[in-house]
């Protein structure tokens, strides 16, 4: 058994996710094959490899800055327009600290 | 193609289904039909014809309409329309359309609309390009059947009841089914190369890079692409070099001139040193395995110099993979959490907000990879797991690098089955994940990759042979597969 049913639980909680106890146990089968078949990495020496964090590749120019001009932002309303909840130019949600 | 009746929006076009990007500039050209009479009919016909498919999510009449009429202004003015005037194109759901719904085939985006445009759509419609609408995906772009969109799946147009593929099963559909002429999809871990090898059409992925991602919803960082499908390999290296290049608003967008692909495609590949991963071609179900090396002998009467080569670290790939992946796509999904995307669950806390919005809205196919991705960069596992892969992930690039020493290109399967069935690979994750063996390679190397069809099995589903080449090097790949294409004659969907 690569992961418990508690662990399966402590892992949704650190991904803030709701789930019912079917779909805990169906991930927990899930996720202890899929880790078992991970474990094939294990026969690979790697002790003097670099881990690779990027695609690396031969490029001529690597200077990434811009001339400092102002462009316009899209602005408030349409920065809002997609939210569940707005209000005086704001994201609403839930009180988080009690009076 | 034969020209409609002129004047009768009612009836499409003849051959609308079958049309390329060439043919849609020579009937403007010659005036055989307009902008908006080619448009009008497209979307009459991709409306008509799409629930047999479930291909397009929605359409986008209006913009499309609008688009048509600016190419036709231009035409009636005698200036210059643009390399893809007129052209209908279908984009995939995760590429954000300003003011045109984005759903990236999720409930938790059903209702967003983007307050602005990805740089890949905005460059292709300034080329002239008409969006006719968004296609369907797997949700978040995670997936190899399309099955996981919370829209429904999407049929293969060559086989109704098979998958088109994933995740751009949507966008391969429409090609392929003829109710676009072109389309984008993205690309993580073969997301255009299998399911343009599933329907019969081009898929490219080009290098890491090339493509700007400004406004492609985020999956997996340091592996997404936008990439083109099309016809014919000419019609996709076309919608490579309009969209690709430098852009300001992508940080990780590439500095490299992008060459004119199309300019370059005279068919003269004799003497191409050919590689032939060995480790591709063991347990390769038969005939997709027949067609490949009947592709080969192909490339061989081509005068290419065809051998074997190795690529030892393939075998640590799909794990590889599905760690980097995984995490990263744990991190990109954060931002999912009820506030500022349209969907929220009323729950009286904001951490229970937060948890329900994304239990109820998040599908079975994003749970299982946020957990897994969570779970391997969680205190205690990210050295065993995350770091792991980043080191076997150095080696399957380095594998490429030294193969590329020896020769200029490298074919391969795009994947060890033609088209599954509906539903044959939905309660096995694993399995699903271990189809997609062929093609994750490329992604983590971040080296350019295709499919270009190759035949058909005996059951007449299509079978796509896979090119890769150097960083940068598209324009070896695409004349490999345009001179491929022109010598065996699989281009189109019919």
């Amino acid at each position: 058994m690569k992961i418990t049913e508690s662990e399966v639980r402590d892992v949704a909680d650190l991904a803030n996710l709701k789930l019912t106890d079917a779909e805990i146990a169906r991930l927990q089968k899930d996720l202890d094959e899929i880790l078992t078949h991970m474990d094939a990495l294990n026969e690979m020496d790697t002790s003097t490899v670099e881990p690779m964090a990027q695609v690396l590749y031969q490029s001529e120019e690597t200077a990434t800055l811009r001339a400092d001009e102002i462009i316009p932002p899209i602005g408030n309303a349409a920065a809002l327009a997609n939210a569940p909840l707005a209000g005086a130019g704001y994201y609403k949600v839930p009180k988080v600290i009690e009076r | 193609m034969i020209p409609k009746e002129r004047g009768d929006p009612q009836r499409p076009m003849n051959g609308i289904d079958s049309l390329t990007i060439e043919q849609v500039q020579a009937g403007l050209a010659a005036r055989q039909f307009s902008a908006r009479e080619l448009v009008e009919s497209a979307l009459k016909f991709a409306q008509a014809e799409n629930p047999k498919t479930n291909a397009y999510l929605h359409f986008c009449p209006e913009r499309a309409l609008a688009a048509a009429e600016r190419v036709d202004r231009k035409l009636a003015a005698g200036e210059n329309a643009g390399a893809l005037a007129g052209v209908p194109l279908a984009v995939k759901d995760v590429i954000v359309t300003q003011g045109v719904r984005t759903t990236c085939g999720s409930r938790l985006l059903e209702h967003y609309i983007p307050p602005y445009d990805a740089t890949a759509v905005a460059r292709l419609e300034q080329a002239g390009a008409v969006l006719l609408g968004k296609t369907n995906c797997d949700e978040f772009a995670m997936g190899s059947s399309n099955e996981n969109s919370a829209f429904g799946p999407v049929r293969n147009p060559v086989a109704l009841d098979r998958v088109p593929g994933g995740s751009s099963g949507g966008s391969a559909a429409a090609v392929a089914q003829g109710t676009a002429v072109a389309a984008i999809g993205s690309d993580t871990g073969g997301s255009v190369r299998q399911p343009a090898s599933f329907c019969g059409v081009v898929g490219v992925t080009p290098t890491y890079g090339r493509v700007s991602r400004y406004g492609l919803v985020a999956f997996a960082s340091s592996l997404d692409h936008i990439g083109p499908f099309g016809r014919t390999v000419r019609d996709a290296a076309l919608l490579l070099e309009t969209m690709a290049g430098r852009d300001e608003c992508d940080a990780t967008s590439a500095f490299a001139p992008v060459p004119r692909y199309t300019a370059q495609l005279d068919g003269e590949v004799a003497g191409t040193r050919i590689g032939l991963p060995r480790e591709y071609f063991e347990g390769l179900a038969s005939e997709s395995g027949d067609r490949i090396h009947q592709a080969i002998e192909m490339l061989k009467k081509l005068g290419c110099d065809v051998r074997y080569i190795s690529l030892p670290a393939t075998k640590y790939a799909v794990p590889c993979y599905y760690i980097i992946a995984t995490a990263e796509a744990s991190s990109n999904l954060a931002r999912y959490d009820g506030v500022r995307y349209t969907t929220r669950a009323n729950e009286g806390t904001l951490s229970g907000m937060y948890r329900a919005t994304r239990g109820e809205g998040f599908g079975a196919e994003c749970k299982r990879r946020i957990m897994l991705g969570t779970y391997v960069l969680s205190h205690g596992y990210y050295d065993a797991y995350y770091l792991k892969a980043q080191k076997v992930r150095a080696l399957i690039a380095e594998d490429f690098r030294r193969a590329f020493s020896e020769v200029d290109a490298i074919v391969a399967p795009v994947s060890p089955s033609p088209a599954f069935k509906i539903g044959e690979k939905m309660d096995d994750p694993l399995e699903m994940y271990l189809s997609d063996i062929y093609t994750i390679t490329g992604d983590l190397a971040g080296i350019p990759c295709m499919s270009v069809p190759c035949g058909k099995t005996s059951e007449g589903l299509p079978v796509g042979m896979q090119i890769l080449t150097r960083h940068f090097d598209e324009t070896g790949m695409f004349r490999l597969a345009d001179a491929f294409e022109k010598a065996g004659g699989f281009t189109g969907s019919n």
